[in-house]
C-alpha cells in the first residue's frame, strides 16, 4: 500500500526505547523540518488523500459529469449561433470546456481542504512536529488525478460528438498536460481561500464568484472579437483566455505558441503568491 | 528523575473576543506525575490544554514544556508531546493500521518501522482484530484507544489527554484508566482534563480546579475532597417539622451543622468518615425523628464547586463558549452512589 513512499526516507532513528529521560528527548528535538522530511510528509499526505478518494468515489461525480454535460449542452445550444453548426463549434468549445472544468475542479480542492480541516484529525496534524505545507500540498498532488480525469473526459466527450483535434495525439496530450499543470497552480489560490473561509459552503460561494466571471468573460466559449471593445480588452488579459488559446493551439494545430508561456507564467505567479499565503494562513489558525 | 518540570506556565491568558477563556493561570506539572485539570464544561480546560499543546496561540503569559518555550519554539515542543483530543483525532476514512502508519510516517519513521510500530501499538491496545477496519465502524471506546495509541508512536515524554473518558461506559472507562496508569509507570508525564471528580481522584497525583478560566484550587485530590467533607449524608425526614430537632441531633453527634436543602424536610450532613452515618441514624431514632429516605454520596464535582466558588458547576456550563472546540452536552456527576456501595467501602 505504500511502495511509492517506502523508498523515500530521511535517515531518522526508530522510536526511542524509553521516554523516561525528558532531558534527552529535549536534546533530540530539531529546530525545524528538513526539506527531505517535508517531501516525505507531503507524499504521505498525498497517499492519505488518494486513499480517501478511492473510498469515496462519489466525489468524482462532479469531475466526471461536468465535462459530459457541459460539452453536450454548450455544443448544441451555442453551436449554431456562434459557428454556424455544432461540428464547427467544437474546436472552439472543447478547449474552453477543458479550462472551465479544470478551474471548477480547483474549487473542489479548496472546499475539500476546508471540510477536512474542520475534522478532528487535523488537530493531530497540527500537533505533530511536521511541515506546515504538507497538509496543503499533499491533497493537491492527489488532486492531479482529478484534473487529469476532467481534461481527458472533456476531450473524449468532444470526440464522441465529432470533434477531430487537428493537433493529433501529441497536441491533445500537450493540451491535457498544460491544463493539469495550470489547474494545479491555480488551485493554490483556492487552497488559500480554503484556509481563510469559515466553512466549506463559504469557500464554494467565494470561489463561484471568482470562477464565473473569469471563465465567461474570456474567449472560452465565444470568439473574443465579437465582444464589445472594453470586454475584449479584458479577455486579452484574463489568464483563462491564455489557457484556452494555448490549448486550442496545441490541440487543434499542434503548435506551441507564446500563449503557453503566458499560461505557465500566470500559473507560476499564482503559486508564488498563494503558496506562502496559504501556509501562513494555515499556521495562523493554530 | 529530573528537576525540570514537564509543564511550567505562568499567567496564561486566552481571549475570545471579550471572553477570557483562560485567565491568568499558573501551572506546574512535575515530571512523572498524572496531573488532572478539573472543571465543568466551558471552564477553559480544553482551551488551556490546546495552548500548551501549541494548538492555540498564547495571548498572555508564558509556558514551557520541559524548559522549551511553547510560543517561541512550537516545533520543538511538538516533538515532546502527544495530544489526544476530546474528539477522536484520527482519520475516519482510514483503517486503524493506516492511521498509525500515516502518523508514524509524518513523524519521520521509515515505512517498515511505521508499520511495525502500528502493529505493536494495536496489540498493546487490544485492537489487533480491528486493525483493518475503518475508524467510522469503531465504537467510542475503540476510537479513544486508537487515539491514545496514535499519541504514543514516538513515545513522547508528555501526553495531553482531553477528557479521555467522557462518553465511555464504565467498563471501558476502567480500561482507559488502567492504560493511563501504565503510561506513567513507563515514565511518561500525563496532563489530563476531566469533569469527573472521581476520575481525578482515581488517576491524578495532583489536581487543579478551573472555573470561568481561573484556577480556583490546586492540590492532591484528597486535600480537595477534605475541603468539602469526604462524603455527604442525605436525609429526607418523614415530617418537615422535625428539621430543627434533626439538626440539633446532628450537631450533637458530629459537631457539624447540617445543611437544609431547598426541598423541605431534606438535610445534607457533611461526613469526614462515611461510617459516622450510622451514628447519626441511631441518634435520630433515639430522638424519635422519622426518616423517609437516606443515602450517602461522595461529594460531587458540583459540591466541590459550591465549596470552592460559592456557585454550582452548572453556572460555568451555562456561560458556555469557553471551550471553543465544542461542548459535550451536560452530564450529571457520576459519583452519586447509594448507601449500600458506600457502606461496603
Amino acid at each position: 500500500m505504500n511502495t511509492v513512499l517506502a523508498e523515500r526516507t530521511a535517515g531518522r532513528p526508530g522510536p526511542p526505547a524509553s521516554a523516561t529521560d525528558p532531558a534527552a528527548a529535549v536534546a533530540r528535538t530539531r529546530a525545524r523540518v528538513s526539506l527531505g522530511d517535508t517531501v516525505t510528509q507531503t507524499l504521505a499526505m498525498a497517499w492519505r488523500a488518494l486513499k480517501k478518494m478511492r473510498r469515496n468515489p462519489e466525489q468524482f461525480f462532479d469531475v466526471a459529469l461536468q465535462p459530459l454535460l457541459f460539452t453536450a449542452m454548450f455544443a448544441y445550444v451555442f453551436g449554431g449561433a456562434i459557428s454556424g453548426d455544432v461540428h464547427s463549434y467544437l474546436p472552439l468549445l472543447i478547449p474552453g470546456i477543458v479550462a472551465q472544468t479544470v478551474l471548477t475542479t480547483c474549487m473542489a480542492t479548496g472546499t475539500q481542504l476546508r471540510e477536512d480541516m474542520d475534522k478532528g484529525v487535523f488537530d493531530r496534524f497540527r500537533s505533530l512536529p511536521m511541515s506546515r505545507i504538507a497538509p496543503l500540498a499533499g491533497p493537491m498532488i492527489a488532486d492531479l488525478v482529478r484534473y487529469l480525469l476532467a481534461a481527458t473526459l472533456t476531450y473524449l466527450m468532444g470526440m464522441a460528438l465529432g470533434y477531430r483535434p487537428g493537433g493529433g495525439v501529441l497536441g491533445v496530450l500537450g493540451a491535457i498536460v498544460l491544463a493539469v499543470l495550470t489547474g494545479w497552480a491555480i488551485a493554490w489560490a483556492f487552497t488559500w481561500i480554503g484556509t481563510i473561509a469559515k466553512s466549506a459552503r463559504s469557500v464554494q460561494g467565494i470561489s463561484m464568484m471568482i470562477l464565473f466571471p473569469l471563465t465567461f468573460l474570456s474567449n472560452a466559449f465565444v470568439p473574443a472579437k465579437t465582444l464589445p471593445g472594453w470586454l475584449e480588452a479584458f479577455t486579452k488579459v484574463n489568464p483563462v483566455s491564455h489557457l484556452v488559446s494555448a490549448t486550442r493551439d496545441l490541440a487543434n494545430n499542434g503548435v506551441l505558441t507564446g500563449q503557453v508561456g503566458w499560461t505557465l507564467l500566470t500559473g507560476l505567479v499564482v503559486v508564488v503568491v498563494f503558496m506562502p499565503l496559504s501556509v501562513a494562513s494555515y499556521k495562523r489558525q493554530l | 528523575m529530573t528537576a525540570l518540570p514537564a509543564v511550567q506556565a505562568s499567567g496564561l491568558v486566552k481571549r475570545f473576543g471579550d471572553l477570557r477563556a483562560v485567565d491568568q493561570i499558573d501551572l506546574e506539572v512535575r515530571h512523572g506525575e498524572i496531573f488532572g485539570v478539573l472543571g465543568p464544561n466551558g471552564a477553559g480546560k480544553t482551551t488551556m490544554l490546546k495552548m500548551l499543546a501549541t494548538l492555540l496561540t498564547i495571548d498572555g503569559g508564558r509556558a514551557e514544556i520541559f524548559g522549551v518555550d511553547v510560543a517561541a519554539e512550537p516545533h520543538r515542543v511538538r516533538q515532546l508531546i502527544g495530544v489526544t483530543g476530546q474528539y477522536a483525532s484520527v482519520d475516519e476514512d482510514l483503517s486503524a493500521t493506516e492511521n498509525l502508519w500515516l502518523f508514524g510516517r509524518l513523524q519521520g519513521l521509515r515505512s517498515a518501522d511505521a508499520r511495525s510500530t502500528a502493529r505493536r501499538l494495536l496489540a498493546q491496545f487490544g485492537l489487533e482484530e480491528a486493525a483493518d477496519r475503518r475508524i467510522s465502524e469503531f465504537s467510542g471506546g475503540m476510537r479513544r484507544r486508537l487515539d491514545l495509541a496514535a499519541s504514543l508512536i514516538t513515545r513522547p515524554p508528555l501526553i495531553f489527554l482531553d477528557e479521555p473518558t467522557t462518553g465511555l461506559d464504565p467498563r471501558t472507562r476502567g480500561q482507559m484508566w488502567d492504560t493511563i496508569r501504565e503510561l506513567v509507570s513507563d515514565g511518561c508525564t500525563v496532563l489530563l482534563t476531566t469533569q469527573y471528580l472521581d476520575e481525578a481522584d482515581q488517576l491524578a497525583d495532583r489536581v487543579c480546579v478551573i472555573d470561568h478560566g481561573r484556577k480556583v484550587a490546586e492540590g492532591t485530590p484528597d486535600a480537595l475532597k477534605t475541603q468539602v467533607g469526604d462524603s455527604t449524608l442525605q436525609l429526607e425526614l418523614a415530617t418537615g417539622a422535625d428539621a430543627a430537632l434533626a439538626r440539633a441531633v446532628v450537631l450533637r453527634v458530629l459537631g457539624e451543622e447540617a445543611v437544609s436543602t431547598p426541598e423541605s424536610g431534606r438535610l445534607n450532613v457533611p461526613l469526614d468518615i462515611a461510617d459516622r452515618a450510622a451514628d447519626v441514624l441511631i441518634a435520630l431514632r433515639e430522638a424519635n425523628v422519622a426518616i423517609a429516605s437516606v443515602s450517602v454520596a461522595k461529594p460531587s464535582l458540583d459540591e466541590v464547586f459550591l465549596a470552592l466558588t460559592g456557585h454550582g458547576a452548572e453556572d460555568a456550563a451555562d456561560a458556555g463558549s469557553g471551550d471553543p472546540a465544542g461542548i459535550v452536552p451536560g452530564q450529571d456527576t457520576p459519583s452519586r452512589a447509594g448507601i449500600s456501595t458506600e457502606v461496603a467501602r
